[in-house]
């Protein structure tokens, strides 16, 4: 066998068996749970009297639901309640480990398992949530499924799938001062479009990669779905094991020693071909700000609002719906525009490097009048504490910001956090889709440092020059 | 679930590229713990002209008359006729559910998300993908006639127009076969049982961490 790219390597070290067509069996080692997309799936295994196959591997926490607020006193919208105790139930039913709401370590089940070191790198990992890309960050095969396959790999520990086509997508140079891995992001998607990435797994290279933090590659790695790509991976080297050493689910003494040998390994060969490459300079990409409905719809913040008149045919309507939807006109610098709430959080920017850079930012200052809620939710109970004992919280609250419990939030808005119709928001969330933060809301999204800044001065400023 | 081997149906154009599951099930209907019924809420931003909720009634709630599935001529379609990558954001399989749900079994588009893709076969919804000059002409023929059907037939893998111009298209072939047999993966897959039992053997084994 020749030079393999690291996603061959991952694909063929679970390949349990493979049909002529290329429909394949992929054995499964980490199946993270959460409340929305996995009821069904238990009941699935209840109907047809079957048991999980292997419930060690399997981890369950609510996210989606939960409140930010007040949560000693439960969930008070009775059919999200009802999606949270059903993930209990059934965690006990079947004897799986969960977080639950009141668990310290609940959070956003993206957040929580590299932070329990429950992704490890080698592993297939698999969840009902499209950003499972997010743990590719350690060298892992990582995906969302659907509840229907959540089911599958319950039942059997695999997975149905064909292979993806490879996509190298290498960020060479150095990053300037105030742009951030989703700045990266938003620039690759920006670049190959929100369809760039389909049918192919994408390993994210390069000298400014290497450089970036664990938190910060998982960031890139969270939005890779954004670009179509359904994985996102990231070599396995020393800043990966020096995260993971001493967490909860890593292997601890001898095994550890071992298992680091092993994972040297897990990265694309010298040499190896990539079924297609994209290049970006580092030291090109600026903070950048969505300003339409899609991740692609992005623009470095010295920019400006597009204008359709200058589009051809094809993208002119749907450019023209997305910016009526947004309420922005045409040519209108980005740095002008005003924004009415804030939403520091989610699986792409809710770590504990996020709380500090957008507290870095915030400290000492206050919200601009114009911003009526700027909100900062943790992305697990851990992550908070951290943050607290850090004293990020004080500076938050001086700010004017609230500090809240850890959940998705505001990210798809499932709980009481959300944007009335035609507010606008900034947020470090990954979607901007019409409706995403509540109906009629618009959201344009930044990275932490940048979402800061906004909520300062009441609307979008060039972190760079800060 | 529900073979899939010949259809022949009313189609609608819905013509938007990137439409997204957000748009296709929005996020307050996903708190249901069952797989059907989501139906009446599919496109539901689109779709009415009030804010749906998961507990309203929605035969009293208030259409909008310009969204395509309102419209008299399009009313019993089976068939989605779709733009460039249909279904693109989250995993969520109640977008599916929700289209199958509210009586589609085909959609035809350029492209389509990846993972909505996967789970519109666990559900017995047929996604097709025709070239996009191809997808171009059915949008002005359907919208041209009303009235406007399409053949589809799984096994010969073709898609044949009312003035008889036929349209293969691709389909993998484990796919195909378990459509035309409505048959459950999670069956399927346990026949191999043996297989994989012994690959984790070895693989646990070796990485016994895990
Ligand atoms: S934070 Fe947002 S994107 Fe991430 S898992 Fe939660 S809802 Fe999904």
């Amino acid at each position: 066998m020749g030079e393999q790219t690291l996603y061959d390597k991952l694909w063929n070290s679970h390949l349990v068996r493979q049909d002529e067509d290329g429909t394949a069996l992929i054995y499964i080692d980490r199946q993270l749970v959460h409340e929305v997309t996995s009821p069904q799936a238990f009941e699935g295994l209840r109907l047809a009297g079957r048991r999980p196959w292997r419930t060690a591997s399997m981890l369950a926490v609510p996210d989606h639901n939960v409140p930010t607020t007040h949560r000693s006193a439960g969930i008070a919208d009775p059919i999200s309640r009802i999606q949270v105790e059903t993930l209990d139930a059934n965690c006990v039913e079947f004897g799986v480990t969960e977080f639950k709401m009141n668990d310290i370590r609940q959070g956003i089940v993206h957040v929580i398992g590299p932070e329990q070191g429950a992704t490890l790198p080698g592993m297939t990992v698999v969840c009902g949530d499209s950003h499972t890309s997010t743990h590719g960050a350690f060298a892992a095969l990582a995906h969302g499924i659907g509840t229907s396959e959540v089911e599958h790999v319950m039942a059997t520990q695999c997975l149905v799938a064909k292979k993806s086509r490879a996509m190298e997508v290498r960020i060479e140079g150095e990053l300037a001062h105030g742009v951030t891995a989703k700045d990266i992001a938003l620039a690759v998607i920006g670049k190959i479009g929100t369809a760039g990435g389909t049918g192919y797994a994408i390993e994210f290279t390069g000298s400014a990669v290497r450089a970036l933090s664990m938190e910060a590659r998982m960031t890139l790695c969270n939005m890779a779905i954004e670009a179509g790509a359904r994985a996102g991976m990231v070599a396995a080297d020393e800043t990966t094991f020096a995260y993971l050493k001493g967490r909860p689910f890593a292997p601890q003494g001898e095994m550890w020693d071992r298992a680091v040998e092993q994972w040297r390994n897990l990265k694309s060969d010298q040499g190896a071909v990539f079924d297609a490459v994209v290049v970006l300079d580092a030291a090109s990409i600026r903070p950048q700000v969505t300003w339409g409905t899609s991740p692609e719809m992005v623009v470095a913040i010295d920019g400006f609002v597009p204008d359709p008149a200058l589009m051809s045919a094809d993208k002119r309507e749907g450019v023209e719906r997305a910016l009526a939807y947004m309420g922005l006109k045409a040519n209108t610098p980005i740095t002008e525009i005003a924004i009415d709430k804030v939403f520091i959080g989610s699986c792409t920017n809710a770590r504990i490097e996020d709380m500090r850079a957008a507290a870095a930012v915030a400290r000492g200052k206050k919200i601009a009048p114009n911003v009526k809620q700027a909100l900062v939710v943790p992305g697990s109970g851990l992550v908070k504490r951290q943050a607290e004992q850090e004293g990020l919280d004080r500076i938050f609250m001086d700010a004017g910001f609230e500090w809240r419990d850890p959940g998705c939030s505001m990210c798809l808005a499932m709980n009481d956090d959300k944007l009335s119709a035609g507010e606008r928001c900034a947020s470090t969330s990954n979607r901007n889709f019409e409706g995403r933060q509540g109906q009629g809301g618009r959201t344009h999204l930044v990275s932490p440092e940048m979402a800061a800044a906004a909520a300062i001065a009441g609307h979008f400023v060039d972190v760079s020059k800060l | 679930m529900k073979k899939f081997i010949k259809l022949d149906a009313l189609v609608v154009p819905l013509d938007r590229s990137n439409v997204d599951t957000d748009a296709i099930i929005p996020k307050q209907f996903l708190k249901s713990i069952k797989r059907s019924g989501f139906g009446p809420n599919a496109f539901d931003e689109w779709r009415y002209l009030d804010h749906g909720e998961p507990d309203m009634d929605n035969s009293k709630r208030p259409l909008n008359p310009n969204f395509v599935l309102n419209q008299a001529r399009y009313q019993g379609a089976q068939i989605l006729l779709a733009r460039e990558n249909f279904g693109c954001g989250s995993s969520r399989e109640h977008a599916p559910w929700a289209l199958e749900d509210y009586g589609f079994r085909a959609i035809i588009a350029p492209s389509f998300a990846d993972i909505f893709f996967n789970n519109c076969f666990k559900n017995g919804l047929l996604p097709i993908k025709l070239d996009a000059e191809k997808v171009d002409a059915l949008f002005r023929a359907v919208e041209a006639h009303e009235g406007y059907r399409l053949a589809i037939d799984l096994e010969k893998q073709a898609i044949t127009t009312p003035d008889g111009q036929v349209y293969p298209f691709a389909i993998d072939a484990f796919r195909k076969h378990c459509l035309l047999n409505g048959l459950d993966d999670i069956g399927l897959t346990l026949q191999h049982v043996d297989e994989i039992a012994a690959f984790e053997k070895r693989h646990l084994a070796a990485q016994p961490w895990l």
